[in-house]
């Protein structure tokens, strides 16, 4: 129930008073209602439940987990390199 | 697809398995509450790639899981009703009532439509004045906003033929029940993203202080889950009792105030029935007294309403994380999707339906499975 959807504001319009928009899901799109995200702008990332628009999708967020969790396997890789080199000297 | 596939990839998934291994030294039971999370676990199989000492305890948060046996009855009696378009989410039309569900109902005449949105029930209504439109508004707080814009509009567009069965709940006083009930094992959560996304992580601020309990607001895609359970892990290892956030790309402390502000509006919070469960107070809202002429309780006389549960089915057990789904007698026996005894097995987000599409018919250790 609680899905939710990331997409792209690719459109946004006033219905019957209601802030509607288009949002692209690599490639399908929907009508989805963006009352609830009234800064959004076209090109932002939202998350979708419902056809509600329940959130801006913080990007730089996004790329600041992912780029933490690189960190996090290089960090293990460049452990394990050294241990390796350490048994190879041994 | 752009900030799915990201959080898919399987080799920084093992990076996490690796790191929880490296950092667990005893058993710890973990709650993850959300439904959409149990089955992200058992699809991907992280229960089973995660060290033996991590059990994970899957939670109440199934909102078709836990919507009482009699507000399901009312569902079954109004929508039978004549003149009535009865309109629901897909998963609630195959939730058991005491004798049939919302298909049988349908197959009898009953006019049943599922509907992708709840503002497409307000559009039936203004293509239907002479028909009664009924939307069955459940869901936690993630779904709310959605059923309160559709009550919201049709008020504003004066309409007289729209009601709603309400029957929503709420998640911090399902943590409180968990966490005040002896039986509970329940060592830290792992929090509903986006329930955090309407409600925000500050509702989570006394539960964490009171219980000394480690809270995690996590997502739903596999990193997501790991990234949650790996924070977890941490903090019970040393001690700590945190909220921590592991999902700030969709959850701000805050929140989502426009969504908070028309829930203010809508609805009015209650005591609510947990399918399996029982009453927990203050776990739900209502329509309220501003939006009570779009009560479809009130508008349809649904009275006398003898509620009678599978005497098979032990799925409030599994709901309260004290059973795993294949330890009940009846899963995949008299039980499966296609005949089932509780919402559990039914729901895409119900725990029974997880083990049984995704196989787990059996228990890990009488397979030998580490």
């Amino acid at each position: 129930m609680c899905l939710g959807i990331p997409g792209q504001v690719k459109e946004i319009y006033e219905a019957g008073g209601v802030r509607m928009g288009v949002v692209d899901f690599a490639g399908i799109t929907k009508e989805i209602c963006l009352a609830y995200v009234p800064e959004i702008e076209v090109g932002d990332y939202t998350i979708v439940h419902v056809g509600f628009a329940i959130t801006q999708l913080d990007e730089a967020s996004a790329q600041e987990t992912l780029r933490l969790f690189a960190e996090m396997g290089a960090l293990a890789e460049e452990l394990q390199v050294g241990e390796e080199s350490q048994a190879g000297t041994a | 697809m752009k900030y799915l596939d990201e959080f898919r990839n399987p080799e920084i998934a093992g990076r996490l398995f690796d790191e929880i291994r490296a950092a667990t030294t005893r058993p710890w039971a973990i709650m993850e509450v959300c439904g959409g999370q149990t089955h992200s676990i058992i699809r991907n199989g992280i229960d089973q790639l995660l060290p033996p000492e991590i059990e994970l305890i899957h939670g109440p948060g199934c909102p078709v899981c836990v919507t009482p046996l009699a507000i399901i009855d009312k569902a079954l009696a109004i929508a039978a009703q004549p003149g009535v378009i009865f309109c629901s989410f897909g998963d609630m039309l195959r939730v058991p009532g005491s004798s049939k569900d919302l298909f049988t109902v349908k197959s009898e005449g009953g006019d049943v439509r599922i509907v992708y949105s709840p503002l497409d029930a307000v559009k039936l209504a203004q293509a239907h004045p002479d028909r009664e439109i009924v939307f069955f508004g459940i869901g936690f707080e993630t779904t709310a906003p959605a059923n309160a814009m559709a009550v919201f509009q049709a008020k504003q567009l004066g309409l007289r033929n729209f009601s709603m069965l309400v029957s929503h709940v709420l998640v911090p006083p399902a943590i409180t029940a968990i966490m005040e009930s002896p039986a509970t094992r329940v060592q830290a959560f792992l929090a509903a993203g986006h329930v955090c996304s309407v409600m925000g992580t500050w509702q989570y601020e006394p539960l964490v202080e009171r219980y000394d309990v480690p809270i995690v607001v996590t997502g739903f895609e596999p990193l997501d889950v790991l990234e949650g359970i790996r924070r977890a892990v941490l903090q019970l290892e040393r001690g700590d009792a945190r909220l921590e956030n592991a999902y700030a790309r969709a959850v701000s402390r805050e929140g989502n105030q426009p969504a908070q502000a028309m829930l203010a509006d809508v609805f009015a919070v209650t005591d609510r029935g947990w399918r399996g469960i029982g009453v927990i107070p203050q776990s739900g809202w209502r329509l309220s007294e501003r939006y009570r002429a779009f009560d479809a309780e009130e508008r349809f006389a649904v009275g006398d309403i003898r509620t009678q549960e599978s005497p098979l089915c032990r799925s409030g057990e599994v709901l309260q994380g004290l059973l795993k789904p294949n330890q009940c007698p009846a899963f995949g026996q008299q039980c499966t999707p296609r005949t089932p005894l509780g919402a559990t097995m039914v729901s895409s987000e119900g725990a029974c339906a997880a083990y049984y599409q995704y196989g787990r018919f059996v228990q890990a250790e009488e397979i030998g499975v580490q």
